[in-house]
């Protein structure tokens, strides 16, 4: 009797079930779609993480550039009276390569690693030098006139002719690792494309991005000029994350070979700390901090934080928007299961009060009650279910791709500094002789680091399978409670009242 | 069957207090069949529910064979309801999403018999208000004197030791009237069931052998005497 009797009641007012299992189903199909993006973009952004940092990394240390005049940056260089090659025409050919720290880090001492790995709960430390090298070679005028000086924006790169002078300027980003502590650091989301990776006791030798080696037809076998050493390729590498995505550098070295390269003797500008739980994260950044009070400390979330690009737009929209718009959906169909409950339960005062007059427990009629709102919820659910998985189905099939840009790594792929046709600059007005280097603003835009194309990819856990119909039931249960109180506190002597 | 010692029940309304029955005290023997008649507001329905235990007195006794109703609790008068007492309404009351047999079968859904049993023996009762062919019927598909024959099914089906009704045929015509209280008679010869009747209609009180008459929460029996 139960049954039939839920199912004839919900039939009978067919447009109230299906606008509660509607509100319902609509409510659970934006929870389901808004966490399975929400881990979509997570996962999108971890991925990004771990293209910059490596798998595994829970904190990463660096040394913040005290003032805008220390630390790496864009290079220098000085070109004397005496440097160079004067040829016949009255230029000089120059060349120059140097090696200097990445723009806004410092490097610090290598001891730093041994104090973090003396730490409780770390279960992995390795340290990395992050530097950049920057080559000059081309013809200039004779600056026996007096000294050039040239500075160069951000981008570092940059060819061109100007005023009698023709150069070009390459830049490529360097790290030096240490090929023992392989298990955390930047090289873990790499594979070795070709030839072989970095190995305990290897000098002098270098390992390239694939996608830089392709970009410089560079190959294993060949050299690699580095702060003025040729070192020979023995390999290249290529990321995990997916094809064409650079690595973190363009070339990896050992560690030793590149402190003794940028004259950086036991120096590191990174540290990368693998902890034993994620419970323990903040304590160990919080150990680290104490114990390295100079050193920048920053945690996978503050990592996050960095991430920029249409990921964290997405990142930022579905945190907010997409929650709130969940809960206030939500809301509103538990408001209107408990509306359309209630106003039944005293459409049908007269109804329940019979069932009660002739013998019907308080506890049956409100079971009655509750079934059909639970029933409700249920059907909501199930709906809402299909609902989601529908709309998380085409969100994945739409292949929606976010880019992502970890603020981290100052991977200078910028597009090349384009020097005007001829000296005629404010610049090479003040620099008789000097060559122009295009525009700083430029170059700023190319500084966006390491980008990474990732399509977004939306999950659907069987945890929020169950945490979404566990909603839809607990809306149809909430309804069914305050709609079976009215039913409970209901005198069965209703029955007996003439007017309906 | 009933003993009722000077029952009062006063109602409530904000300031306003409503002395719906007022000292009565009643004896209603096994088997009676009884009509209760009286002025509208007069405590006609007021009374029943008290005999019915759909409701408790303020003070006073009603004591159904021997058991005082106004001393039981909810699930006691539950139970009391779905085991010795019938009721029928004039406005038939029946679920309308439910078919005639259904509703019928609502009535021993409490004492949690077999689905079979419960189902046949709805048949049984259909069968004695003459609606054995309409089981499948909705109540909207039913006259006003089939669907209250459904309701007197409905009250029977349980074998109660009383039926109350109030009103059952205020909303029938005359012609269904009679069938109805034909039907309500017949029962109470052959089965022997002690039945109080509220109407208003003195051709439907002059059927009966014992005549109520209760004004402003008094009740005087009018074949006494
Ligand atoms: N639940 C209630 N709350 C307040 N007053 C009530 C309530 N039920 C009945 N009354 C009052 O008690 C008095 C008796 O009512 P009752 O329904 O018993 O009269 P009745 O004789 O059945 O009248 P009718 O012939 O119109 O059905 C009336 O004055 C009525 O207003
Ligand atoms: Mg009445």
């Amino acid at each position: 009797m139960f049954f039939t009797y839920l199912r004839r009641e919900l039939r009978n007012r067919r447009k109230q079930t299906v606008v509660v299992a509607i509100g319902l189903a609509v409510a659970i199909a934006l929870v389901i779609v808004v966490n399975a993006i929400s881990t979509g973009v997570k996962d999108a952004q971890s991925e990004v993480l771990e293209s910059v940092y490596g798998v595994g990394t829970d904190i990463t240390v660096t040394q913040p550039a005290e003032g805008p005049g220390e630390g790496g940056g864009p290079g220098r260089f000085d070109f004397g009276a005496e440097d160079g090659e004067a040829s016949e025409d009255g230029t000089r050919n120059l060349a120059q390569d140097r090696l200097s720290t990445a723009m806004g880090s410092t490097s610090f001492d290598a001891t730093a690693l041994e104090t973090v790995a003396g730490l409780d709960h770390v279960s992995g430390v390795a340290a990395t030098l992050d530097l950049q090298n920057m080559s000059f070679t081309g013809e200039m005028p004779d600056p026996s006139e007096g000294p050039v000086t040239m500075e160069m924006g951000p981008d570092g790169s940059g060819e061109g002719s100007s005023g009698g002078s023709s150069f070009e300027i390459d830049q490529f980003t360097v790290t030096g690792v240490d090929p023992d502590a392989a298990a955390v650091g930047p090289l873990t989301t790499a594979e070795v494309a070709d030839g072989r990776t970095l190995e305990a006791g290897d000098k002098n030798v270098a390992v390239l991005d694939a996608t830089y080696a392709a970009q410089q037809e560079l190959a294993v076998g060949d050299e690699i000029t580095v702060g003025g050493k040729d070192l020979e390729i023995v390999g290249t590498v290529s990321s995990t994350t997916g094809d064409g995505v650079a690595t973190a550098s363009d070339a990896y070295l050992p560690l030793a070979t590149a402190q003794s390269l940028a004259d950086l003797a036991d120096q590191v500008t990174d540290v990368y700390v693998q902890v034993d739980s994620a419970d323990n994260v903040d304590a160990v950044a919080a150990a680290i901090e104490s114990e390295l009070p100079d050193a920048s400390v920053s945690t996978q979330s503050d990592l996050a934080e960095g991430v920029t690009g249409s990921l964290s737009t997405a990142s930022n929209l579905i945190g907010t928007l997409g929650t709130w718009l969940s809960v206030i959906v939500l809301a509103a169909a538990f408001g209107l299961a408990i509306l359309f409950t209630v106003s039944g339960v005293n459409r049908r005062t007269r109804e329940l009060g019979t069932l009660k007059a002739i013998g019907w427990s308080k506890g049956r009629v409100v079971g009655q009650v509750a079934g059909e709102s639970v029933v409700q919820g249920l059907i909501g659910g199930a709906v809402g279910l299909a609902l989601g998985a529908l709309a998380v189905w085409a969100v994945n099939l739409a292949g929606i791709t976010l880019s992502g840009a970890s603020g981290g790594g100052f991977t200078m792929g910028g597009p090349s500094g384009q020097a005007p046709p001829d000296g005629a600059t404010v610049q090479g007005d003040a620099a008789p002789g000097g060559g122009a280097f295009g525009d700083r603003s430029d170059a700023l835009a190319g500084a966006a680091g390491n980008a990474v194309d990732i399509v977004l990819q939306a999950p659907v856990s069987l945890w929020i399978v169950l945490a979404a119909v566990g909603l839809a039931v607990l809306g149809g249960l909430l309804a069914g409670v305050v709609g079976g109180q009215r039913a409970a506190r209901l005198r069965p002597a209703e029955a007996l009242r003439s007017l309906a | 069957m009933y003993q009722i010692d000077d029952l009062t029940k006063t109602y409530r309304q904000g300031k306003r207090v409503v002395r719906a029955l007022k000292n009565v005290s009643l004896t209603i023997g096994d088997g009676e069949l009884v009509a209760v008649q009286g002025p509208t507001g007069g405590g006609k329905s007021t009374l029943l529910q008290m005999l019915g235990g759909l409701d408790r007195p303020t003070s006073g006794t009603v004591k159904l064979d021997g058991a005082d109703l106004a001393g039981m609790n909810d699930t006691q008068l539950t139970a009391a309801r779905a085991d010795t007492i019938g009721f029928v309404f004039q406005t038939f009351n029946l679920i309308p999403t439910l078919t005639a047999l259904e509703n019928v079968e609502t009535a021993l859904v409490p004492s949690k018999i077999a689905r079979q049993t419960r189902t046949a023996r709805a048949v049984a009762a259909l069968e004695s208000v003459g609606l054995r062919d309409r089981g499948d019927h909705l109540p909207g598909e039913l006259s006003g004197g089939q669907q209250q024959r459904v309701a007197i099914a409905r009250a029977l089906v349980k074998n109660p030791k009383v039926l109350l009704a109030d009103e059952p045929t205020g909303n029938l015509d005359e012609e269904t009237r009679d069938e109805i209280v034909d039907l309500m008679v017949g029962l109470w010869k052959d089965q022997g069931l002690t039945i109080v009747l509220v109407t208003h209609d003195s051709v439907v009180a002059a059927r009966t052998p014992r005549r109520l008459r209760i004004a402003k929460g008094t009740v005087k029996d009018l074949t006494a005497a």
